[in-house]
This record gives structure tokens, sequence and C-alpha cells, in this order.
């Protein structure tokens, strides 16, 4: 049976300048803040960022040694598969490509894993060539626990579940490894142009 | 303490789509840590899909994802769901 | 644990607004007939679906205020000033409109009069409308079972279900307000947020094993149900519906 339309509801939407937003997607000036899990607090004394998996050796940075690195600002927009779209959000991060210089692997994939064991897999190749940031501030300031702070993965151009909050590391992978929600129902790799939401789409 | 955080009772409407039978008042045996208690008492996240976790031990009993069509459920986490007939 | 009902499975249904009536400056009851309506348990919820003419669609869930009446659904809703579904529940509806609702669903957060007490009502803002359903149920079956409702609001004219309290207060139902952000002159109640000191003086205590139902913002729910437990009440004892964030 199709749904009932409701006389005059329309939702609290932004107009979407035309092409600028993908298939599906709804525009909002809000930043909802999705979670699947209670949000940690991890003290920047304790945190850390690692590199492992298929590399020689295990890279790893602490909060001082992460800040120290050549970061940048970043202005793009942004795309959840609930639906809602944000444009021209305002980051600030350091480039994958940054933390994987010099290293040597013959990983094809990754997986980025979050403090209360989240995870998710995206290409090595989805992560580099200046696709995707370490992000540790948001609209000129720290980033929100809840929104991922003190850092969250930025990885604009899939949907943004790929873009791991309160990350804590990569692991480089010879085998794609679905993660928390490409194992339950999400799609694989999560192209919003493509409208790749869900498994077979 | 999570702001985000709902109760089980929060996807009542999403497991009758589903289930037969009134499901917040089912019990489930966490798979990590062991306790039980009623699927209504289970801590609810919402995410890109649906995660309950165990108000124990934080675990991720399950994990729901919903599309116009299909429903994925995850029920990995938990040890076993026990339904009163 | 309590036993299970069948239901079949729930689709979404449409319900036609009969009526609406404002609580508060921003609460409004509104009233729904519901074709085929199976009837509902005091405490139940539904869900609620919007779809606009593009076929965007927004769902929230509303508990029942209503005691089971046949076909006939009461929600309260309370308008988020940026809501997205609220303002159009509040100011948007009319008679004859149609939404779509799937339940009753929620048989966690339930009490009937067999269940008997006493009984501990807790609640934030729009957490009282479970609640609410409750103690009208227990009004109409003639319960006069021990029931206590520690009501927090605002202030005294954002306070939910006010004149219908006053009347049900009696009979074994005590109600007793807290008051947050503004009193009225003279005002000699509680005028703080809900706290073990104030639960304790609200009663009943542990001994007595009451039932507890809390309902409100998820902070509110959290810092009662601590307090509560830090009083001495068994967990399993306390049952909690949290609405979220800000409670909408």
């Amino acid at each position: 049976m199709p749904p009932i339309i409701s006389r005059g509801f329309r939702g609290r939407r932004d107009d979407a300048p035309p092409g600028r937003v993908p298939p599906g997607q709804y525009v909002t000036r809000d930043f909802p803040v999705l979670s699947a899990g209670p949000t940690p607090h991890t003290q920047l004394e304790r945190w850390s960022f690692t590199i492992s998996g298929e590399v020689d050796e295990p890279r790893r940075w602490t909060w001082e040694e992460f800040r120290a690195l050549p970061a940048e600002e970043v202005t793009t927009d942004i795309h959840c598969v609930t639906k809602w779209s944000k444009l021209d959000t305002v980051w600030q991060g350091v480039r994958v490509d940054t933390l994987l210089e010099g290293i040597d692997t013959s990983a094809e994939y990754t997986v980025a894993f979050s403090d209360g064991g989240y995870t998710t897999n995206v290409p090595l190749e989805d992560l580099t060539g200046g696709k995707a940031w370490v992000a540790f501030r948001y609209g000129g300031e720290p980033l929100e626990p809840q929104h991922g702070g003190p850092a969250r993965m930025l990885v604009p151009h899939l949907y943004f579940w790929k873009s791991a909050k309160w990350v804590r590391g990569l692991r480089l992978t010879v085998a794609d490894e679905p993660g928390f929600w490409e194992t339950n129902g999400y799609h694989n790799y999560g192209d919003p142009w493509r409208e790749q939401r869900y498994w077979g789409d | 303490m999570d702001e985000l955080m709902l109760d089980g009772n929060a996807v009542a409407g999403m497991l009758s789509e589903v289930f037969a039978v009134e499901m917040t008042t089912a019990a489930m045996t966490c798979g990590n840590c062991g306790t039980s208690g009623a699927v209504g008492a289970m801590h609810v996240f919402r995410g890109a899909g649906t995660v309950m976790r165990c108000p124990n031990c934080d675990n991720a009993v399950a994990k729901i994802v919903k599309d116009g069509t299909r429903m994925w459920m995850n029920f990995g986490g938990m040890q076993a769901l026990e339904i009163t007939l | 644990m309590e036993g299970t009902t069948v239901l079949g499975r729930l689709i979404w249904q449409p319900a036609d607004v009969t009526g609406a009536v404002a609580e508060t400056p921003r609460a409004k009851t509104i009233a729904f007939e519901v074709p085929g309506w199976a009837g509902h348990r005091a405490g139940q919820h539904v869900d609620v679906r919007l779809t606009a003419e593009d076929g965007y669609q927004a769902e929230r869930s509303y508990s029942i205020a209503s005691a089971p009446d046949g076909t006939r659904v009461e929600l309260t809703v309370v308008r988020i000033a940026d809501g997205e579904v609220s303002p159009y529940l509040t100011d948007g509806l009319q008679r004859g409109d149609q939404i779509e609702l799937r339940g009753p669903v929620g048989g966690y957060f339930v009490w009937e009069p067999p269940l008997g007490g006493p009984l501990l009502l807790v609640a934030g803002g729009s957490g009282a409308a479970p609640l609410m359903a409750m103690i009208r149920l227990r009004a109409a079956a003639g319960s006069d079972v021990d029931t206590r409702l520690l009501l927090s609001s605002r202030g005294w004219d954002d306070i939910i279900y006010r004149e219908e309290l006053e009347r049900l207060n009696g009979n074994g139902l005590t109600v007793v307000h807290t008051l947050t952000v503004s009193q009225p002159p003279g005002w000699a109640g509680y005028a703080r947020r809900v706290d073990a000191e104030m639960l304790a003086e609200v009663g009943p205590g542990p001994a007595e094993r009451p039932r507890v139902y809390i309902c409100g913002p998820t902070p509110f729910v959290e810092a009662a149900a601590q307090a509560l437990v830090h009083l001495g009440h068994q967990p399993e004892a306390i049952k909690t519906e949290r609405f979220g964030p800000t409670g909408s």
C-alpha cells in the first residue's frame, strides 16, 4: 500500500543547488548526531593513532606527534546514508597520504578502527591522493566528542559511515574485510553518486 | 551516560514489522558478559543503522538495518533470545 | 519475564485527526480515529510516519496518552521550536487530515491493574504522556492502588494535564510537582530538578517494593533512575522510557 501523503507536510529541508547533491539526499543545516554506541571519552594523554597490518613495522603517533604533522583546512560536502547532506563543511585534518608517507605495503584495502569497537573498510586508493584525512577540527573548533572527537576519519567522497568517528588507526589488509555496517546490510563501497547504500545496490 | 541513548522500547515498532510476537518483553542473554535482561531494557543507539547494546557491558547484541523493502538483522552479539509463547 | 502478546506483524495504518486540545502553550493533545484499532495497553506507544508529496518521509515515536477506548487514540505532542515533525503535528494538522501510525508497541513499559502497586511514576515534561495513560486507566478501572506521580515541568503553565490531575488527585493517587525554571508567587512546592532527596520524600521507599516507571528526556531518566538505585530500589523494578536528547 503506498504511503499516505500528509497534507502540507514538508519536513525541514534546505534547497539543494542543482547537481550538487547526490540522488535521494536532502540538504540540512543541522549536524545530526548519529552513533552506533556510547560516546567514548579518550584522554589525549592516552590517545594514539596506529597504522598496522600489512606493513614492515606498525607506525604510531601520540596526540602531540600527530598534531605536529602538517595539516590542512578542507571544505567539503558530506553525505550520510540516512539521507541528509551537509554542504560546505569546514574541517582541519592530516592527509592520510601524510600518515602513509614512506610506508611500503602490498595491501589494497584498509580497515579503520575506533574506540568503542567500530570498524569500516575502505580501499587504500580511496584514502590516498588527497581524498581522505584524519580530522581533528570542525567548523573552526576542536572536534567535539559527539561528532567523533578528538579525531575522526574524513572520507567525503563516500557515505559518511565510512568516516569513522573516534578513529584510532588504520589496519592495512591484503583482503577486503567488511566492517561493522558492511557485514550487516550496508554497501561494501558506498558511493553516494551511484546511490550505493545497501547490499545489492 | 549518553544523551542519545534510548531504551529497547524504541525499536518495538521496527521489530513488530517482522516478529509476530511482542519483542520488548523477550529476554536477551548477552554473548559477552552473560547477563540477561528484557529487550526493552537494552540500550539503543541510532547510527547509520540501529544498534542494541547490553546495558551491563555495552556489547552490541543486535544490529538492524532497513531499506524500503529489506531488513538485515544480526544477533551475533547475543547468546540467546528467550520468548514466552 | 512477563508473557508476550501475539500481535501478528504490524503495518502502517491510516489515522484520522478528529480534534486537538492545547494542554500548555507548547503542548497539544491530538485525538485520532484509527479504523481497525485493536486497542492498546497503558504505556505503549505508536510510531508516526509523515510523507510529503515528493516522497520525503519522517518518522517519530509518541506515547499513547489515552487509556484504551475503542478506536480512539490520543497523542500529546510538545512543539520543539526547530523540530521537523512536532510543529507540523501541533500547528499544521487539521480535523480530517491523515497521518500513518504503526502500533501499539512496547509491551515492556506497560501497567495494568492486575500488576498492582504501589506505583511510583516519574515524568519529565512530555514524558507524562504514557504515565497519564496509566493514571487514566487506573481511574477508569476504579483502582485505588497507591500511586505517586512526580511530575517535573519548567513552570506552572507548562504542566501537562494539570487540571485533570488536580481532579484525579485522591483515592490513592498523589500528584507532586516540581517546577524547575520558574515558580508562581507563593509557590511552596519543589523548585529544582528531580534528585534522590526529592524521590525519597515522595516515596514509596524500597521496602515497599514499588513498580517504578520513569519517562522523559534521556538525561532526566538517567538521573532519576540512578537516584532511585542509589536509594536502594532494585534496578529490575525500574522501567524507563527515554525520549532521546531533546525529549521530542
